[in-house]
C-alpha cells in the first residue's frame, strides 16, 4: 500500500508541492536563522580563537566578555607566573582608542598590545609583512579586510581616488602617529570596530594615562600538568578569574546574545518559522485528507485497517518531510555560501540540520496526527452515501 | 457465535444452510441534528448462495443502511445478521476488517477509483490490502481487466476512461480478490441504458456463481430483469419480495 499512498500524494500535485514548499520554507527559516545565530555567537569569540596559543586567560573576575576592558594590577602578572605549573604568562592590552586615518576620518579602533618579547596572542595569518615587523619603530598591523573596508581612505585628498589603507601609511591613535607595518588575517568578529595590533609597550605608550592598563594575562601550562588544577591554583593564588579559551568564548557569547536581545530576536524568527511550517503543513495535509476522504473510506470498506491507513499517511508525511527538509537545508547551505563572501555571520554546524529535522518532525507529527485522527474516525459507510 | 475462528474459505455449512446472508430483526438508528432517525426497523432478509438480490425503494428507505450492515461497514443496533455464518458484531474490529477484506467486494455508485492510479493499480488495491506483493497483485489485476474486456486500458488513468469503462474497472476491482459476496451501490446510475446492461451482465457472468452472492442497491428499473429476487423497502422495512422479476412486473404480489 506504500505505492498507493505515494501515488495518491503525487497525484494531487498542487497540495503535494504546497506541502513540500511549506516545509522547505519552514526548514529554511529555522536553519538559516539558526545558522546566523550560531555564526554571530561564534564571531563573538573570534579574537579569543585568534589568540589561541594560550591554555588559560586570566582576567578580572568581573569581566563579562572579551571586549570588556577591566584593568589588572601589574603585580597580577608576577603572581600568575609564580603559580606552579605555569610554563609562561604574558600580558595583553586591549582597549578602544580614538584613531584618525590619513584622509582625516576619525574612528574608534580596538588596540591589542602583545607582549613585546614573545608576541604571544598574535593572529595566525600574516598577509603582508612578518610578525617580527611589529617590533620595528612605531609599527602596527591592520586587518587585511578592514584595510579596504572600515579603514578605506575616501575623504580629502583621497576623495577622487579612494584606496585601501596599506603598508607604509601612517595613522594616529590617541594623537600618536604610528605606521602600518603589515596586514594580517583575522577571523570575522562580531564587534564592528577595526582591530589594530601593536606591541604591549607601544600600546601602553599611546593609551590614555591610567594607573592600571593590563587587561589580560595569557598563560601556557607546563606539559604534563593538568590545566584544570593550574586554573584552580591561579584562582586561589590571585583571586582573579581564570578561564580556558572555550570557557571565555562561551562566557562572551552568552553575555552578548543575552544582553543585546539577539537571542530573543532570533528565537522569535525561528519560532515564526516553526509556526508557519506547522500551519501550512497542517492545513495542506488536512485539506489533502478531506479531498481524499471518500477514497480513504473506500479503502476502509475494502478491508484496509487503521494500521494500514496510518501507515499510508505516515509514508506520505515522511516523504514530504524529507523533501522539504532537503530542499530547505540545501537553500540554507546555498545562502550560506553566498553570505560567506560578506561580513554577515553564518555558521551551519551539525546542530543546525539536526534542529531543523527535529522541528520538522514535530511539525509533521502534529499535522499528521490531525489528519490521521480524521481518517481513523471515518465511517466507511460514507462511501454508500451519494 | 464465535469471532473469526475458522478461515472464511471453509465456513461451517450447517450454520448458514446455503444462505450467504441471514438477517433477523435488524434495527439501526442514527442521531441526526438531535433527532433519532430509525433507518432499519426489524429487517428480516435471507440471501441465498448464487443469488442476485436487488434492494429497491425510495430514497431514505434504508437500502444503503441495510447493505452497509450486511457488508460489515456499519454496526447494527439490534437483531442478528450473519454473512456466510459469521456475525460481524461478534468480531473484533481487526477481524471484521480482515474478514470484510477477504469476503466482500464493493462496487460504489461514484466508482471511487483512485484518480492517481492506473486501471490496473486500482484493480490491484484489494489484493494489496490483503497483503499480496505488488507485482503479483498487478499481474492478477491485469488478468481481471482482461476478463472485463479492458486489457488494453490497464495503463489508463480513470480520467482517460468513459463512465462505463470506469465502472468495469470498479467491477474488476470488486472481483479480483475472489470475494464471496459482491455489494453494489447504484452501479448503473451514472450509465446509459446499454452500458448499464453490459455492466450487469458482466457482474452476473464474472462475479456470481453457486458459492457467491450479489447484492445490488438500485433505483434503476431498467436492470430489474437481471435480479433473481427483488426486496422492496419502505420506511426501514422490507415490504415486498419479488421472485424472478424479469419474468414478472415489479409490482406483482410478493412472496419469498
Amino acid at each position: 500500500m506504500t505505492m498507493v499512498a505515494l501515488l495518491m500524494l503525487f497525484g494531487d500535485r498542487l497540495k503535494y508541492l504546497g506541502l513540500v514548499a511549506g516545509l522547505a520554507f519552514a526548514t529554511l527559516l529555522i536553519t538559516q536563522q539558526g545558522s546566523i545565530l550560531i555564526g554571530m555567537a561564534s564571531q563573538t569569540g573570534a579574537w579569543i580563537r585568534d589568540s589561541g596559543q594560550a591554555d588559560l586567560w586570566i582576567m578580572d573576575e568581573q569581566v563579562d566578555f572579551s571586549e570588556d576592558a577591566k584593568p589588572l594590577p601589574d603585580t597580577a602578572l608576577y603572581r600568575v607566573r609564580g603559580v606552579e605549573g605555569v610554563q609562561w604568562a604574558v600580558p595583553i592590552y586591549k582597549n578602544w582608542l580614538k584613531g584618525q586615518l590619513p584622509d582625516g576620518r576619525k574612528m574608534t579602533v580596538i588596540v591589542v598590545g602583545l607582549d613585546d618579547a614573545t608576541l604571544v596572542g598574535a593572529p595566525p595569518g600574516m598577509v603582508e609583512g612578518k610578525l617580527e615587523d611589529l617590533r620595528t619603530e612605531k609599527a602596527l598591523f591592520i586587518e587585511a579586510r578592514d584595510a579596504d573596508t572600515k579603514l578605506r581612505l575616501t575623504r580629502g585628498a583621497f576623495a577622487a581616488a579612494p584606496r585601501a589603507l596599506r603598508v607604509g601609511d601612517r595613522l594616529s591613535i590617541n594623537d600618536q602617529e604610528l605606521r602600518v607595518a603589515g596586514t594580517m588575517r583575522l577571523s570575522r568578529s562580531f564587534f564592528w570596530d577595526p582591530v589594530i595590533y601593536t606591541t604591549y609597550t607601544r600600546a601602553l605608550s599611546i593609551a590614555p594615562p591610567e594607573r592600571r592598563l593590563m587587561n589580560f594575562v595569557l598563560v601556557k601550562v607546563r606539559p604534563g600538568i593538568d590545566p584544570i588544577r593550574v586554573q584552580a591554583d591561579i584562582k586561589r593564588a590571585t583571586g582573579l578569574e581564570a578561564l580556558t579559551g572555550d570557557e571565555f568564548e562561551a562566557r562572551t557569547a552568552k553575555y552578548i546574545l543575552e544582553k543585546t536581545g539577539i537571542l530573543i530576536n532570533f528565537g522569535l524568527a525561528v519560532g515564526l518559522g516553526f509556526v508557519i511550517g506547522l500551519l501550512v503543513a497542517a492545513q495542506t495535509l488536512y485539506a489533502f485528507t478531506l479531498d481524499n476522504l471518500r477514497h480513504f473510506a473506500a479503502l476502509k470498506a475494502m478491508g484496509a485497517g487503521n494500521a494500514t491507513l496510518v501507515g499510508m499517511m505516515s509514508v506520505q508525511v515522511v516523504v514530504v518531510a524529507l523533501l522539504g527538509l532537503g530542499i530547505g537545508l540545501g537553500a540554507t547551505a546555498l545562502m550560506g555560501r553566498l553570505i560567506v563572501a560578506t561580513d554577515l555571520a553564518f555558521k551551519m554546524t551539525w546542530h543546525v540540520p539536526v534542529a531543523g529535522a527535529a522541528a520538522l518532525l514535530v511539525i509533521c507529527l502534529i499535522s499528521g496526527a490531525l489528519s490521521m485522527l480524521k481518517v481513523l474516525r471515518l465511517e466507511p459507510a460514507i462511501v454508500f452515501k451519494g | 457465535m464465535t469471532a473469526l475462528s475458522t478461515p472464511p474459505s471453509s465456513p461451517p455449512t450447517r450454520q448458514y444452510n446455503g444462505l450467504a446472508v441471514a438477517c433477523r430483526g435488524v434495527t439501526k438508528s442514527f442521531e441526526a441534528g438531535g433527532t433519532k432517525v430509525t433507518a432499519l426497523r426489524g429487517v428480516d432478509l435471507d440471501i441465498k448462495l448464487g443469488e442476485l438480490m436487488m434492494l429497491v425503494g425510495p430514497s431514505g428507505c434504508g437500502k444503503t443502511t441495510l447493505i452497509s450492515v450486511i457488508a460489515g461497514i456499519l454496526d447494527r443496533d439490534a437483531g442478528e445478521c450473519r454473512v456466510f455464518g459469521e456475525d460481524f458484531s461478534a468480531m473484533s474490529g481487526r477481524d471484521k476488517t480482515r474478514f470484510r477484506g477477504r469476503t466482500v467486494g464493493f462496487v460504489f455508485q461514484a466508482f471511487n477509483l483512485l484518480p492517481a492510479l492506473t486501471a490496473a493499480q486500482n484493480v490491484a488495491v484489494p489484493l494489496l490490502i490483503n497483503g499480496e506483493g505488488r507485482s503479483s497483485a498487478v499481474k492478477k489485476a491485469k488478468e481481471m481487466l482482461d476478463r472485463v474486456g479492458l486489457a488494453d486500458r490497464a495503463s489508463s488513468l480513470p480520467r482517460q476512461l468513459s463512465g462505463g469503462q470506469q465502472q468495469r474497472v470498479a467491477i474488476a476491482r470488486a472481483l479480483v480478490h475472489s470475494p464471496r459476496m459482491i455489494v453494489c451501490d447504484e452501479p448503473t446510475s451514472a450509465l446509459d441504458h446499454e452500458t448499464g446492461h453490459v455492466v450487469l451482465r458482466l457482474l452476473k457472468e464474472v462475479g456470481l456463481d453457486e458459492s457467491k452472492a450479489l447484492v445490488i442497491v438500485t433505483h434503476d428499473s431498467r436492470i430489474f430483469e437481471f435480479a433473481d429476487r427483488i426486496a422492496k423497502m419502505d420506511d426501514g422495512r422490507i415490504v415486498e419480495f419479488i421472485d424472478k422479476p424479469g419474468q414478472a412486473s415489479p409490482s406483482a404480489p410478493a412472496h419469498h
